[in-house]
């Protein structure tokens, strides 16, 4: 299982990445925008994307509707792990096709849920 | 722009005062007085209107240049929801979960410090029981004793550490108050640099006044706002009802979507 962590926060990335691994996902690598992930996401064979919304250069959302239009990481699941909190947000992100949405701040155990629930979804 | 708009007033206005003044010599060569009295009532007239044109023009640019300071000012009415008051919001905002995120991260050193130390000292008891077996110094009570402590010890040892790593991924997760600290102070410093901009602009019509000359018309507010309706906002401070509360909120507003 090969994860891609995007966010512009290094810290943030880092605690991902610590939970991750304390689920088990030891395999991942970081971006720190749209711009430097949706690359290595076309050429890397990544399993699953967790991207934070709010970024400089190519946002999170903008990430999605990339990666969604793009044939051959169309099925990618994703998950947003951000800290826009608004309704309309969330409405936007649920249509341009995530699979989860964590907001800012979670706990360890949200995250989990999250991608468990996503990788039922997705494996089952 | 503005000098171009100033220029052409000015323009104008000495274009005027040329005119007047050829006719005024004209006029008074040929001694018509009344005429040339006439002339010069124009040429205050003239003067006054020119002088009343850049007096309006100073108050507009003033004006717009305060509206778009972000000023809480009582002036207007929708102060009370002004980005610099706002920006003191978000910085107030990130003090306090600075404030809490050093606590909660201090709380968990606090909880976990003990179970370590407590691991330690029996660890440190056992070892040298251990040693006086090694020995072979225990009686078979004491060696039925240290059979079951260190059973104990073994239990307490499973349970320790689980709590101990509990702890130190609480630690990390807290951490996150960097990322959001860090986007609220981003938009502080956007606002900054905006007010800085209008204050240059506000000290270059200050430059202005003392020619009392046409002013900047062409600059307004409204070519401020670009791309607004989209763009992330970073961390909610207050709650409001566009505003998902937390994460049991968006599972709710998920699921209404079929989530």
């Amino acid at each position: 299982m090969k994860i891609l962590i995007v966010d512009d926060f290094s810290t943030m990335r880092r605690i991902i990445k610590n939970l991750l691994r304390d689920l088990g996902f030891t395999n991942t690598q970081e971006a720190d925008d749209g711009t430097t992930a949706l690359p290595m996401l076309r050429s890397g064979d990544f399993d699953f994307l967790v991207t934070d919304w709010n970024m400089p250069g190519m946002t999170g959302i903008d990430l999605l509707k990339q990666v969604r239009a793009d044939p051959r990481l169309a099925s990618l699941p994703v998950l947003m792990v951000t800290a826009e909190a608004k309704r309309d947000q969330i409405i936007e992100a649920a249509q341009a096709g995530v699979n989860g949405y964590v907001v800012k701040p979670f706990t360890a155990q949200v995250l989990k849920e999250k991608i468990d629930k996503i990788f039922e979804r997705v494996g089952g | 722009m503005e000098t171009a708009g100033h220029l052409k007033n000015d323009a104008e206005f000495v274009a005027e005062l040329q005119d007047c003044a050829k006719l005024l010599v004209e006029k008074l060569q040929n001694n018509e007085y009344e005429d040339a009295s006439h002339l010069i009532r124009n040429l205050y007239n003239a003067r006054d209107r020119h002088i009343f044109n850049s007096v309006g023009k100073l108050t507009r640019a003033l004006h717009d240049a305060i509206v778009n300071f972000n000023v809480d000012a009582n002036l207007y009415p929708e102060a009370h929801s002004s980005e610099i008051r706002d920006a003191s919001d978000r910085l107030q905002y990130v003090i306090r979960m600075t404030q809490d995120a050093a606590n909660r991260t201090m709380d968990r050193v606090e909880t976990a410090a003990p179970i370590a130390a407590n691991l330690g000292q029996e660890a440190h008891a056992l070892r040298a029981e251990w040693g006086r077996l090694q020995r072979r110094e225990l009686s078979k009570d004491e060696f039925a004793r240290l059979y079951s402590r260190i059973n104990d010890f073994l239990e307490q040892m499973g349970e320790g550490t689980d709590a101990l790593n509990q702890n130190l991924q609480a630690i990390i997760l807290e951490q996150g108050f960097q990322d959001l600290t860090g986007q609220l102070l981003k938009k502080v410093i956007g606002l900054i640099t905006d007010v800085e901009k209008e204050l240059v602009n506000l000290v270059r019509i200050a430059g202005h006044v003392e020619e009392v000359t046409g002013l900047n018309t062409e600059h307004r507010a409204s070519d401020k706002s670009t791309g607004k309706s989209t763009s992330a906002e970073g961390p909610q401070i207050h709650a409001r009802p566009d505003v998902v509360s937390g994460q049991d909120d968006v599972d709710d507003l998920l699921s209404s979507l079929g989530f």
